[in-house]
């Protein structure tokens, strides 16, 4: 069977002033398939799936997601709501309640009526197992829950390809598997997934393919038994070194 | 906090230590209310209070909504749309208010009509345009300091969970925005009940309006400038009052 490919990233190239973020990148991704995106800070992993719902412009290169191209007029707007997104800082709404937070989206960009929005938000809430938590506000909550949140409001918009832009970076040791799991358990379901992480327990778990990033480039892919045990590349090794020697 | 009714009884002592004591220069017979004439002269000054709130609650309505228009595409990351924007609150703001509502009164009517657009402006509502167009450039800037104290963060979860940029200013950016900028909104709102003093220069009859007919006739601009004062400070702190309340309900007084 041939399988879909969902995203296509060739020659892209990102400029912040005079600082090239992303040199030439080339990346193409098959429905159905977990990245794990790694690389010193500053190596432009971020600004990378950044560029992939649209949140950064990106100077030359094309762009397409789900057979969209970015640069399309409109096409932004296309590809958002194929695209789910976790930041780093959760971003949940501190206003509005967790069932609100979730709600918004299908409520107002897909046009559902707040008690489908609500079972639809419930069912999602059950999934990443903090339903007891709908009627708090995001605050009074732990940073592994707010995350999970943050997660299942992704959830609600239905993504084809979820983008994890370093989801457990922001949280406490002890927070982190509960946000790590219901990621494994969203992966060994099928969902796209692009995850710029440091946790290489997760990337060996899930990952079919480990993406190393240097100074705007990619610099090694490949499974992760072969690149963690075998990298080829002295940067790489030197990277895994050092985030692993503790 | 002091407590209002502390501020009163200093100021009253104050006026009546100085009045009782000083040699005959006071004449608080004026707006004296057991008498007939000082009745009837309080009813006459208190009588601009409505013309004063109505032309204040207007004029901050306007502005406010003004504001909001000129804030939004001064934020636009197109320096094009962001530049009018600009403009317009660096001319309005260089703008006296005094030397704007002459403009408005005497001169805006004489540009309509050379438009062909014959139109008639009252005291009223010369005072209400001036006083909403020069405050809107400082109500724009308060909107645009608000909203970009909300994370950028805020912003991009709401764009990436589908919202439109209008969606996400109404449901997402603005009701985080209104409690941090509800403070220096009111401040306005107090700067503007202070300001529609002026619109007596071209015959609104409000309280200060009042106030300068009568001294005229009574030759007491002391008692009667004094009951001014008190009828402006009154006037604000009730102001104040109810904008403590409206922050504790939205909550701006707490801290994040």
């Amino acid at each position: 069977m041939r399988s879909e490919r969902v995203i296509d990233i060739s020659a892209l190239n990102k400029s912040f002033g005079d600082f090239q973020v992303l040199k030439t990148v080339d990346l193409e991704v098959d429905l159905g398939e977990r990245i794990v995106i790694c690389g010193p800070s500053g190596s432009g992993k971020s600004t990378l799936i950044r560029c992939v719902n649209g949140l950064e412009q990106y100077d030359s290169g094309t762009l397409i997601v789900d057979g969209i191209n970015l640069a399309d007029p409109g096409g932004v707007d296309r590809v958002r709501s194929e695209v789910g997104m976790v930041f780093q800082q959760f971003n949940l709404f501190p206003h509005l309640s967790v069932l609100d937070n979730l709600t918004l989206g299908p409520m107002k960009a897909r046009g559902l009526s707040r008690a489908d929005a609500e079972a639809l938000a419930m069912e999602y809430l059950e999934r990443v197992r903090i339903p007891e938590q709908a009627k708090k506000r995001p605050r009074e909550l732990s940073g592994g829950q707010q995350q999970r949140v943050a997660i299942a409001r992704s959830l609600c918009m239905k993504p084809k390809i979820m983008l994890f832009d370093e989801p457990t970076s922001a949280l406490d040791p002890e927070m982190i598997s509960e946000v790590l799991d219901v990621m494994v358990e969203l992966a060994e379901e099928g969902m796209t997934m692009l995850v710029v992480t440091h946790e290489m327990g997760f990337a060996r778990k899930v990952a079919d393919r480990m993406v190393f990033m240097d100074a705007g480039e990619i610099v090694e892919t490949g499974t992760p038994s072969v690149v963690f045990d075998a990298p080829k590349s002295a940067r790489f090794r030197a990277f895994l070194d050092k985030i692993l020697q503790h | 906090m002091i407590r209002p009714f502390k501020v009163w009884a200093l100021l009253f002592a104050v006026l009546f230590v100085t009045g009782c004591s000083g040699g005959g220069t006071w004449g608080w017979y004026v707006i004296d209310p057991s008498t007939e004439q000082g009745m009837s002269n309080v009813r006459f000054l208190v009588g601009g209070f409505w013309a004063t709130i109505q032309l204040s609650l207007i004029a901050a309505a306007m502005s406010m909504m003004i504001g909001l228009l000129v804030a939004l595409p001064g934020m636009s990351s197109n320096r094009w749309i962001r530049l009018p924007s600009r403009i317009y609150i660096e001319f309005i703001r260089a703008i006296p208010l005094l030397p704007m509502l002459f403009w408005v009164f005497y001169g805006l009517p004489v540009v309509m009509r050379s438009m062909g657009v014959p139109i008639s402006i009252d005291a009223f509502w010369g005072a209400i345009i001036t006083l909403a167009i020069s405050d809107s450039a400082f109500t724009a800037e308060i909107y645009r300091a608000g909203i970009q104290s909300i994370p950028k963060g805020q912003t991009e979860a709401a764009r990436t969970v589908g919202l439109s940029y209008t969606q996400t200013m109404r449901y997402v950016v603005l009701p985080q925005a209104i409690r941090r900028i509800l403070p220096p909104l009111a401040n306005q709102f107090i700067y503007i009940v202070k300001m529609s003093a002026f619109a007596s220069v071209i015959g609104m009859q409000e309280l200060t309006r009042r106030a300068n007919e009568l001294v005229v006739t009574e030759y007491r601009p002391l008692e009667i400038y004094t009951l001014l004062i008190l009828e402006y400070l009154v006037l604000v702190l009730i102001i104040s009052f109810f904008v403590r309340w409206l922050e504790r309900k939205m909550g701006s007084d707490e801290s994040r």
